[in-house]
């Protein structure tokens, strides 16, 4: 039977090639090895993949489609769930969602969900297959700001309902963190995250770049003065932690998010753009996760002796299993257990090392996670000269300190329900900016469901409106 | 996005004013700001302080010294040439503008510009003159022709001072040994001082506003990326504290300021940027067109 065999592997760029090249790493299936990897599903009556997705895709449906050679139709039934499949397909954590409900995700191994979803993903794009279903425009303008994972969705889906809808986009370019921080090698940035933003722009979408609301602009005067009915919320989670340790302000230690925005977004690697990059012979990378793996391998590709710097132990990485797999088969070098307490500093101003200490795993600690614990007298210098601090980030409160009436929580998220709906009448609210750096799967979703809402809102205030007048 | 350069002037050798459209911007800009501007798609993102504003108009003007590969690439544009990107504004307003002008009144408030610094502490200055209160002003430079906004300060200014260090135009000597004489021989008397100028200039002022006794504001300008809080590039000591400087400041209580720290951070790209100015100079023709030619050619 099908399903005795392991699931078909994608190609890769080998890891000795793509180590010093920022072309994608997966190059993914063709069209046999989809309909091979497909023929594994059972096409379960009660599918524990479908349970496992945040957005609930109808994974057998679209796989039952893909046995039958019929890529349209199961792009079709991806579409009725996510608005970016290319991108989910490449990044979403499949091992913790989809994938790891998947009947066969102990034993042959689960069906290769993410890889399917990006081969049909990635067929209708380059076969032109449209998707697009618009309703006729109401003329009603809704104001979405930010135009990452969450903000896209929110717009695309609210302009298929008629809506005319304005991104306003701090940044030169439109993305979020699809543009700026994850690098080129997991997630094209012309042919796939372009692409999504020119679909969502062809549905009438504009997007106004280099606005920064709260700045250049408030969401009351948006509400206000230019008339908008509604407005979503998709600021992300951009600001960046440090540790506070000694050094840390010393000329070589840069957080993940300035690190990667220089190359992904700036695109400091390139000879001919304008923007600067330091590159180390050694680096440190502080930190476990996806974007710990993401500027470990950037700072490699760029030429540097690369290290991943993490208190607690392999088993507890938090980033993404294929990302940790290729960040090895690339030569990034994994220091578990290891904790930095300063960072060394010469007559300069410049990193010259990191002094770090051994940990080990002690009783488990709230999050369940066994709490890390000094080795006494365990102190070593690791011979660096870039430290990358990648700690995690928070909201931005820029938004929130100029909005009356916007509540949040202790760690600066903006409060709104399943539905978006914040403690402000018309703003409505998803993504990271709501439950701090979380998936672009469930910011896509946020921003989907904020869009039902947020069209509910605006037809029942028009029918109040009705009724009042009449 | 595309922002029309609507006049240019060459104040110094090396100094430019540019009037900028960006009605959104000039809407909603206050002074103490700054904004981000980059020249074309492959350029990059150069804060700079918002010298002037018309609401009416819908323009930003900039004051912008020629230092780097970038602002000379800036300064090869003409009038009716467009930037590819104009954001802002960036950064709280300064701290004056919140507070109560009844007690304005009641204070001496001394700005001291060094160099360049003239453009930021100008609208500042103006907004004092629209509220109808009296400052002080001091202008420093290295020598004559380095002097701007002299007439534009002058008509903003209670009294303006001038300085250079090589005596070729007013008080001969530095802007720090002009305020100790004012304060020490004339009888000039300053609840509070706010000095905008390089970092070096900033850093001796603050040294000897402390010995004077006088509390001090500074404008920093660290290296910066976004200017939003989202890259932690502009970090700087205040307190022992890390601040970023382009959502926390720009301005900050200068006596609590790691000047050191922030001199060390912003020779960061030094060399790589020795190579970039080398570029510009000789006139690269593989990228950016209109670079060396005045897009003309
Ligand atoms: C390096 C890195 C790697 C990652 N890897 C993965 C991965 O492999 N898989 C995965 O699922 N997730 C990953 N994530 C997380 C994922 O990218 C985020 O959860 C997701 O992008 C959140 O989407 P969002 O739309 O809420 O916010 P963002 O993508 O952060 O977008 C927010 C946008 O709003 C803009 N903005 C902010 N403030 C304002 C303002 N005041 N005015 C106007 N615009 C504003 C920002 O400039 C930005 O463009 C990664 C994150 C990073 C940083
Ligand atoms: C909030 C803020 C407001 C500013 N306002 C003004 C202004 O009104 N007028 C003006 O002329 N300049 C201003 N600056 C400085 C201006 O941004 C820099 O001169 C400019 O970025 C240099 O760009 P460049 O490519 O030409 O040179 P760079 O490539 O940046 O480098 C040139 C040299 O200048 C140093 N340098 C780099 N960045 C800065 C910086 N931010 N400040 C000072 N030196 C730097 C570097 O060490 C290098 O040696 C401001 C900076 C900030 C952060
Ligand atoms: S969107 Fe993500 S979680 Fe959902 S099916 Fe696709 S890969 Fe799996
Ligand atoms: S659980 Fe696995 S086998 Fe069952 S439908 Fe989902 S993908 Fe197919
Ligand atoms: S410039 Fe990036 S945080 Fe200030």
């Amino acid at each position: 039977m099908a399903n005795k065999m392991g699931r078909v592997p994608a190609r890769e760029q080998e890891a000795g090639v793509r180590k010093s090249n920022f072309d994608e790493v997966c190059l993914g299936y063709t069209l046999e090895d989809a309909v091979v990897e497909a023929k594994r599903c059972l096409g379960c009556k009660k599918p524990q993949c479908v349970a496992g997705c945040p957005v609930g895709i109808d994974i057998p449906g679209f796989i039952e489609e893909l046995k039958k050679e019929n890529i349209e139709g199961a792009a079709k039934v991806i579409a009725e769930s996510s608005s970016l499949p290319a991108v989910c397909g490449r990044v979403c954590p499949q091992e913790n969602q989809c994938e790891g409900k998947c009947v066969f995700a102990r034993k042959a191994g689960a069906i290769a969900i993410g890889k399917l979803e990006k081969f049909v993903a990635d067929y209708s794009r380059e076969n032109n297959i449209d998707l697009t279903k618009t309703e006729p425009k109401n003329g009603r303008k809704v104001a979405v700001v930010g135009s990452g994972p969450a903000g896209l969705a929110c717009a695309g889906e609210l302009a298929k309902r008629g809506y005319n809808v304005t991104i306003f986009e701090a940044m030169h370019e439109a993305g979020g963190v699809l543009t700026y921080g994850i690098p080129e090698f997991r997630l094209p940035k012309k042919e796939i995250v372009q692409a999504e933003i020119d679909n969502i722009k062809k549905l009438g979408v504009e997007i106004e770049t280099n606005v920064i609301i709260g700045r250049t602009i408030t969401i009351d005067e948006l509400l206000e003065e230019e008339k908008f009915e509604a407005v979503f919320i998709g600021s992300g989670a951009g600001l960046p932690k440090f540790m506070g340790i000694n050094g840390e302000n010393a000329n070589g230690v840069f957080s993940a998010n300035e690190f990667l925005t220089r190359v992904n977004l700036m695109k400091a690697y390139k000879e001919d753009y304008a923007t600067p990059i330091r590159l180390g012979k050694s680096v440190a990378v502080v930190g476990g996760g996806n974007v710990a793996m993401d500027a470990a391998r950037t700072a490699l590709r760029l030429g540097s002796e690369t290290h991943i710097v993490y208190r607690r132990s392999d088993a507890e990485l938090p980033a993404r299993a294929e990302e940790i797999h290729h960040a090895r088969e690339e030569g990034v070098i994994f220091d578990t257990l290891t904790n930095p307490t300063e960072i060394l500093v010469d007559e300069n101003g410049d990193v010259k090392g990191m002094i770090c200490v051994k940990m080990e795993l002690g009783e488990p600690d709230a999050s369940g996670r066994r709490r890390p614990i000094v080795v006494e007298g365990s102190e070593f210098v690791l011979e660096v000269d870039t430290v990358i601090m990648s700690l995690g980030t928070n909201p931005n409160p820029l938004i929130t300190s100029t909005t009356d009436g916007l509540d949040t929580n202790k760690w600066e998220c903006i409060v709104a329900n399943e539905h978006g709906c914040t403690s402000k009448e018309g703003v409505y609210a998803g993504g990271d900016a709501v439950t701090g750096a979380a998936t672009v799967i469930s910011a896509m979703g946020a921003g989907k469901s904020a869009a039902a809402a947020i069209d509910e809102y605006i037809k029942e205030k028009a029918n109040q409106k009705e009724t009042h007048y009449a | 996005m595309n922002n029309k350069i609507v006049k240019k002037v060459q104040l110094t050798d090396n100094i430019y004013l540019m009037d900028i459209e960006a009605p959104r911007v000039a809407k909603a800009s206050k002074p103490g700001q700054f904004i981000i501007v980059k020249n074309d798609e492959k350029g990059e993102r150069i804060p700079l302080t918002i010298a002037d504003y018309n609401k009416e108009k819908g323009t930003v003007s900039i004051v912008f010294q020629t230092v780097g590969a970038s602002t000379k690439e800036l300064a090869l544009l003409n009038e009716g040439d467009y930037v590819m990107d104009f954001v802002g504004p960036l950064g709280q307003p300064s701290e004056f503008i919140e507070e109560n002008i009844e007690e304005l009144k009641n204070k001496n408030i001394i700005f001291i510009a060094g160099g360049v610094g003239s453009a930021p502490v100008y609208p500042q200055v103006k907004w004092f003159k629209e509220n109808n209160l009296d400052v002080d002003v001091i202008i420093g430079a290295r020598n004559k022709e380095l002097i701007i906004l002299e007439e534009e300060m002058r008509a903003a200014a209670k009294n303006l001072y001038i300085s250079t260090d090589d005596g070729s135009y007013g008080f001969d000597g530095r802007v720090t040994d002009l305020l100790k004489d004012l304060v020490q021989n004339q009888g000039k008397n300053y609840d509070h001082a706010i000095v905008i100028g390089p970092m070096i200039m900033m850093k001796f002022m603050s040294m000897m506003t402390k010995e004077l006794n006088i509390p001090t504001t500074v404008s920093l300008n660290p290296i910066m990326v976004d200017g939003t809080g989202m890259c932690g590039a502009c970090r700087v000591s205040v307190g022992n504290k890390i601040k970023f400087a382009c959502v926390d400041g720009p301005e900050f209580d200068a006596h609590l300021v790691d000047f050191d720290e922030a001199m060390r951070r912003q020779n960061m790209y030094k060399t790589q940027e020795g190579r970039a100015i080398l570029k510009v100079e000789e006139g690269d023709t593989h990228h950016h067109a209109k670079c060396g030619c005045g897009g003309n050619i």
